[in-house]
């Protein structure tokens, strides 16, 4: 009798103990996930990086893929202007738009608009790519371009940034949301106290003590729309030039990627400056990701809705 | 009028204008893609897969496409599942409470979810050719499982950390290894939080198009092996679209439509099955 308790209690024992063997071994091979990734990514595209400087590869114009030239600039032009233009786009929409939710907007409004929010979150990104060729491009072409008085087929950096700064407008709010509430009631209250107009107080109180939170918000919107592929990719235009105007095409980094998959074993190294392209993509976002969440493990909030 | 209210009128017109630039965005998009795709919606959409002449206009559907995106993401979610899970209850239940090794793992999920679907793409692909394999239904599950494994970790550890504190002193109390704690209590309290997050991620999954253009591949026969390729909706949408000829381009967007309808069913159900599950849960 006493015998066969001391057995059960030592197989629970064991049970326990190799339950968190296994546990252990499974967070530590997840967390080297990120190490994997890029280490793969650096070695695969030596052949590319290690040859030539880093400064030239990123600066150099000329792209001659068959004769081996491998110049980044006129994507990582492409990227910069996408996302500074759905950036200039986005932001004081998702910051008026969450400022409002959270400070002035009664229960139900709140409530009834959050699960909208969500839903533009969940559109996948190749029917937002679908509604800006059918939509956003002519509008560019017929409209826009000609009352800036240019020309323009449409598919331009105008229309990326602004199908991108639709896509990075649920993410924004949600985390600027989770910011303000974060911010404490006391601080609104002492201030109202002192006579302060509500408004006063939000712009005097509420969002210098959120700032750091909200710069955070809007480099992870950053760090996202830097990554968007096939949405970008439809409506860009993709013509690998330094572009001069936001009424031309341009080429982003990740379309690059994602265009040449067909051709990548063909030519020589090119497969190497792909996944140099991809390297540069993933050590900018972690550099995002990095200062945005170190920012941000100061406030209380959590990672939950950020698509 | 006091000049403090005029500025705060002037910004409350503005917020009143965000508010409804975003909302009405949201409805021109859905309207949009409704308007579009309602008109070549039909039942030989969703039970054929592409005959002969399919890309010319001719008859068939895009079965091929919907089962292989089930599949894949299914697949997908159920090895994300298998890591997410004891990650989680190790991070809740084993680790030490605000030790660095929580701290640093939480970290590490979270810049994992900001990586960029195009790069997990080409960190499968490299995988896939260091293993030897054509873009296959095999290497489709495996690059979803990278790109939904952080959204499924990092929602499921910010509901399993809700689970409260007394709960557990109160198993151990009775006596439970920390292993039954962890599998009998805790997962049970937080079931209706794992099972969000896992729509959540299969959500993610099966919209994304970029980590798929390398590894999945594209196929008109129906998924049959996890060594052949497999076609997937996101991608049937793009290669259609493209397409010049107007009754393929319609079924673009009759795809767009379906794709988008599953994404908002498993939004909806997810938001269901909290409600469901809540009733069995202590509080």
């Amino acid at each position: 009798m006493l015998s066969s308790f001391v057995t059960i209690y030592a197989r629970r024992l064991f049970v326990d103990r190799a339950a968190k063997r296994v546990l252990e071994l499974v967070v530590v091979c997840s967390g080297l996930i990120l190490l994997i990734i890029a280490g793969t990514l650096y070695f695969r595209s030596l052949p590319v990086h290690g040859q030539a400087h880093w400064g030239s590869l990123l600066m150099s114009r000329e792209w001659h893929p068959s004769r081996g030239q491998f110049g980044f600039l006129p994507f990582i032009a492409g990227t910069l202007w996408v996302t500074g233009v759905a950036m200039v786009l986005a932001v004081p929409v998702c910051l008026l738009m969450a400022i409002y939710l959270v400070e002035y907007a009664p229960r139900f409004l709140r409530e009834g608009i959050n699960p909208l929010i969500d839903i533009l979150a969940g559109i996948p990104s190749v029917v937002y790519g679908m509604w800006g060729v059918l939509v956003i491009v002519p509008f560019v072409k017929n409209y826009l371009a000609p009352w800036f008085g240019v020309s323009s087929s449409g598919y331009s950096i105008i229309a990326g940034g602004m199908v991108l700064a639709v896509m990075v407008v649920p993410g924004i709010i949600h985390i600027t949301m989770e910011v303000l509430k974060s911010v404490p009631q006391e601080l609104r209250d002492a201030s109202l106290a002192l006579g302060a107009t509500k408004w006063q107080t939000i712009k005097n109180v509420v969002t210098r003590r959120a700032m750091p939170g909200m710069v955070a918000a809007i480099v992870l919107g950053l760090s996202r729309a830097f990554g968007e592929t096939i949405a970008v990719l439809m409506v860009v235009g993709n013509v690998a030039r330094v572009p001069g105007s936001i009424f031309d095409p341009a080429y982003p980094l990740p379309a690059l990627i994602a265009n040449n998959y067909g051709e990548m074993l063909s030519i020589p190294m090119y497969d190497a400056a792909l996944l140099f392209a991809a390297l540069i993509l993933l050590l900018v976002v972690l550099y995002f990701n990095v200062v945005s969440r170190l920012i941000l493990s100061g406030t209380k909030w959590s990672s939950y809705y950020y698509g | 009028m006091d000049k403090r209210y005029i500025e705060e009128n002037i910004f409350k017109f503005l917020m009143a204008v965000s508010g409804l630039l975003i909302i009405s965005v949201l409805l021109l998009i859905l309207g949009t893609i409704a308007y579009k795709g309602l008109p070549y919606l039909s039942w030989e959409m969703v039970t054929q897969p592409p005959q002969n002449g399919y890309y010319l206009g001719k008859g068939g559907g895009i079965l091929n496409a919907i089962l292989g995106s089930l599949y894949l993401t299914g697949g997908a979610t159920v090895l994300a599942l298998l890591i997410s899970l004891p990650v989680t209850l190790y991070l809740n239940v084993y680790a030490k409470k605000d030790s660095v090794s929580v701290y640093v793992t939480r970290f590490v999920f979270d810049v994992l979810w900001g990586i960029p679907s195009i790069v997990y793409g080409a960190f499968g692909f490299t995988l896939m050719l260091f293993w030897g394999m054509q873009a296959s239904l095999f290497a489709g599950i495996i690059t979803v499982t990278f790109l939904i494994l952080p959204i499924m970790t990092r929602s499921m550890d910010e509901i399993i950390r809700m689970v409260p504190g007394p709960l557990l002193d109160a198993s151990y109390g009775l006596g439970a290894t920390r292993w039954e704690t962890a599998w009998k209590v805790v997962v049970r309290q937080a079931l209706p939080g794992i099972s969000t997050a896992v729509l959540m991620a299969f959500g993610r999954g099966i919209g994304d198009a970029a980590s798929l253009i390398f590894t999945a591949g594209f196929t008109d026969a129906l998924p049959s092996s996890l060594g052949r390729p497999a076609a997937t909706l996101p991608l049937a949408i793009f290669f259609q679209f493209s397409s010049p000829v107007p009754q393929v381009q319609g079924r673009a967007y009759a795809a767009a439509l379906i794709l988008t309808l599953i994404i908002l069913g498993v939004s909806f159900a997810s938001r269901f099955l909290t409600k469901r599950f809540t009733r069995h849960i202590v509080r």
